[in-house]
């Protein structure tokens, strides 16, 4: 009958596909190889999709699957992931401003303890690096993979016009800032970007053992010390002078300032020279030269590490160990993420490669690396504490009514001081 | 042709089976978090730490919040946006209404439709488009402002200066309460013209009768008729306005601009989560919103309890 016929031949049909699916699936199945899920963002899952062909040439039967988000919402999937252990990779990457409050959260795989023992690898890391991804409890949670050492990058061309030296410039801070006055005075650019990048750097000089950059290992405030005192009131000064072009980074009117020889100089990471380059001001090509931080300051900005989630698959947990070494103690991987992506290892021995003694275009031919390499080992690593983020707020926001509405900077800080210390044990 | 015995649905479990749904994504969305965040308002919780990491701490949290500098700054912003955005919308809406109501007939849909467009936008769209609008140099508010500042009588009142609406804390509060004046007065014009539809017009008719010119009869008959939902329209503006986030959030960046000057009490929980890695502090601080928020709505329905009921 005509309603019957159609629904036989229908039942029959879906019976053959599902065997046939059935059987592919599980022909496939026998096939599989284990996967390790890598979670990154942009650049490091380049680095990490760029590794693959030669990681599948020691560890044929383990396939890689890179899972990569933007930095910020790689980062919300990676705390949301932890916080009810599902969905996690099988390695995570973790960047500097993240790692120490994952380390206390005490999510990740604490490597110092057997198998892994980081410990014994401890020297073949940058020092500082390795030493940011320690808990206060003395565990090791990531272990670095690329650093940012901090570098003054500076237009000669404007320096020569305006008939300065880089030695007067990097002698010390005030000297910087006097440089900054005849600079403005002879051609009109602007020293820095905003006065608040002063700031930042130094307040990270002069740190003492177990200190954190706003509180102490007692969760003692410490806004009111000498090296606040010295920033807030130079970056006063600087401002007072009009030597800022009070640009936020990363904005429009910033990469335009850099474009049109507006700025003169740049605190930033060594990786700045690659962004300028690539972007930011292209045009300005061998113009720009690397200096260390004015007078004898060592800084880290930025740098990316790798961990694995305490929650991830005992199965997994060892190789997802043996290709965190892979990427992070393999000389030819390190060096070819700084050739490719400006990566700047973390793995002391490539430090002696050759690459370093290149000379950089950009940079007028400088062989700005040595300058890097130095940096990198004399920077050293700063205690981290929950209510950072909000220090930097409570900070940022004294430092404005300071700069703007002439605030006296003792009041400024003492009132930081009392909103931090309000919080400063939760 | 009827289905198979096994799909049919029985008329005793229909309803059941046809609510499941939204009763599902109501319970899933709505009340689970609800009752997460009365939990987490009682505990100390790093989430980075796994759900194992939260210690009770009994009442600390609220505590903390109550002593909070930036809690009571963000409730001053908070009070502030919300009268200030809230009551120009009500004293436009309804004249605009009336206006609309008495002297639009065949493009009446057209020009409530315009005015109600903004409600409706994207919030991206806004976003984008604001941000660009305030901009000190090159915006068209201050190019606005310019210009009027040239006019020969009234010029006097503008200075020709360029102002930094987003960045200037004390300008970035008139910047927001503009923006959610102008995305809600189209909404509140709607409510009050579907209200005024509902008055008879014999009692103009009669009031015209009696000699009352337009105004008093603006006053003695829509006014009072339009009592119950000027009430509801309150009492959304008075949640809306404690709850004001989108705006805000959009305008300075989610940071809540220059001195904080621009972070109500929502933005700050959300920041207190998520930029300050602190979700039991966050999740009290939800919940003393909430008795806020009922609070001030309780506060409106006592004043504008009709009069037979007060009288009670």
């Amino acid at each position: 009958m005509p309603s019957q016929a159609p629904s036989g031949y229908w039942i029959r049909t879906v019976r053959w596909c599902l065997t046939v699916a059935g059987i592919g699936l599980t022909l496939l199945s026998a096939q599989a190889q284990t996967v390790l899920t890598v979670a990154a963002y942009p650049a490091v899952d380049e680095i990490v999709r760029a590794a693959i062909p030669f990681w599948k040439k020691a560890h044929p039967g383990v396939d890689i699957k890179v899972v990569s988000r933007q930095l910020n919402d790689h980062h919300i999937a990676m705390t949301t992931a932890l916080s009810t252990a599902s969905y996690l990779p099988d390695v995570m990457a973790l960047e500097v401003g993240y790692v120490g409050r994952f380390a206390q959260g005490g999510g990740l795989e604490d490597l110092s303890l057997s198998p892994y023992s980081i410990r014994q690898l401890q020297g073949r890391y940058v020092q500082y690096a390795f030493q940011q991804a320690n808990s206060r409890k003395g565990a090791v949670v990531a272990a670095p993979t690329d650093i940012g050492p901090g570098t003054l990058l500076y237009r000669a061309d404007i320096l020569s016009r305006a008939g300065v030296s880089e030695a007067a410039m990097t002698r010390s801070w005030d000297s910087f800032v006097d440089v900054g006055a005849q600079i403005k005075a002879r051609t009109g650019a602007y020293l820095i970007a905003h006065a608040r990048d002063l700031k930042d750097i130094l307040i990270r000089t002069g740190i003492q053992p177990g200190e954190g950059l706003y509180f102490d290992d007692q969760s003692r405030v410490l806004v009111r010390s000498p090296r606040f005192v010295r920033a807030f009131a130079l970056a006063r000064q600087l401002r007072l002078q009009k030597l800022d072009a009070k640009v936020i980074a990363w904005s429009s009117e910033w990469s335009e300032g850099f474009k049109r020889g507006t700025i003169a100089t740049q605190l930033s990471g060594a990786w700045l020279a690659g962004h300028l380059h690539n972007w930011l001001a292209p045009n300005t090509e061998g113009l720009w030269r690397a200096a260390q931080l004015p007078e004898g300051a060592y800084a880290s900005y930025g740098g990316t590490f790798f961990a694995i989630p305490r929650g991830t698959a005992a199965a997994n947990k060892q190789l997802a160990w043996e290709f965190i070494q892979f990427m992070t103690l393999n000389r030819d991987m390190q060096l070819s993420a700084f050739k490719t992506q400006d990566a700047f290892p973390a793995l002391v021995e490539t430090h002696d490669d050759p690459f370093f003694d290149q000379e950089i275009a950009f940079l007028g031919g400088q062989k700005a690396r040595i300058l890097w390499r130095e940096a990198a080992r004399r920077a050293t690593a700063l205690a981290v504490h929950k209510q950072d983020a909000f220090a930097e707020e409570v900070i940022n926001t004294e430092l404005d009514k300071v700069l703007e509405g002439g605030k006296d900077i003792f009041i400024a800080l003492g009132d930081a001081e009392r909103l931090l210390t309000q919080r400063a044990k939760r | 042709m009827k289905l198979p015995a096994l799909l049919r649905l029985s008329p005793r479990f229909a309803p059941y089976a046809l609510l499941s749904p939204f009763v599902a994504l109501f319970l899933l969305f709505g009340v689970f978090p609800l009752g997460f965040s009365l939990y987490l308002a009682f505990q100390t919780w790093e989430p980075t730490g796994g759900l194992r990491a939260m210690e009770f701490v009994g009442f600390d949290n609220y505590a903390f919040i109550l002593s909070d500098e930036w809690f009571w700054k963000s409730l001053q912003n908070t009070l502030w946006l919300a009268l200030v955005s809230g009551v120009p919308q009500h004293l436009i809406a309804i004249p605009l209404a009336y206006f609309i109501h008495s002297s639009f007939k065949r493009m009446r849909n057209a020009v409530v439709g315009a005015y109600f467009m903004p409600y409706i936008t994207s919030t991206v769209a806004i976003a984008i488009l604001f941000s660009s609008l305030f901009s000190t140099d090159y915006g068209l508010i201050n190019a606005g402002l310019r210009t009027l500042s040239q006019l020969p009588i009234v010029g006097g009142l503008f200075s020709g200066n360029s102002v930094d609406w987003l960045n200037d804390p004390a300008r970035i509060k008139p910047a927001i309460s503009m923006l959610v004046f102008w995305r809600y007065v189209g909404f509140n014009v709607v409510l009050y013209l579907a209200a005024l539809q509902t008055i008879p017009k014999d009692i103009y008719e009669a009031a015209t009768m009696d000699g009352a010119g337009r105004l008093q009869q603006f006053w003695f008959i829509t006014l009072p008729s339009l009592r119950p939902m000027i009430f509801f329209g309150v009492t959304l503006s008075v949640i809306g306005g404690l709850q004001l986030f989108e705006e805000p959030f959009i305008l300075t960046d989610g940071r809540g601009g220059t001195d904080q000057a621009g972070m109500t009490t929502a933005i700050y929980l959300y920041r207190m989560a998520f930029d300050f890695n602190d979700f039991g502090a966050a999740s009290a601080m939800s919940w003393l919103l909430f008795i806020l928020v009922a609070l001030m709505t309780w506060l409106t329905n006592r004043a504008f309890r009709s009069p037979e009921a007060r009288s009670r």
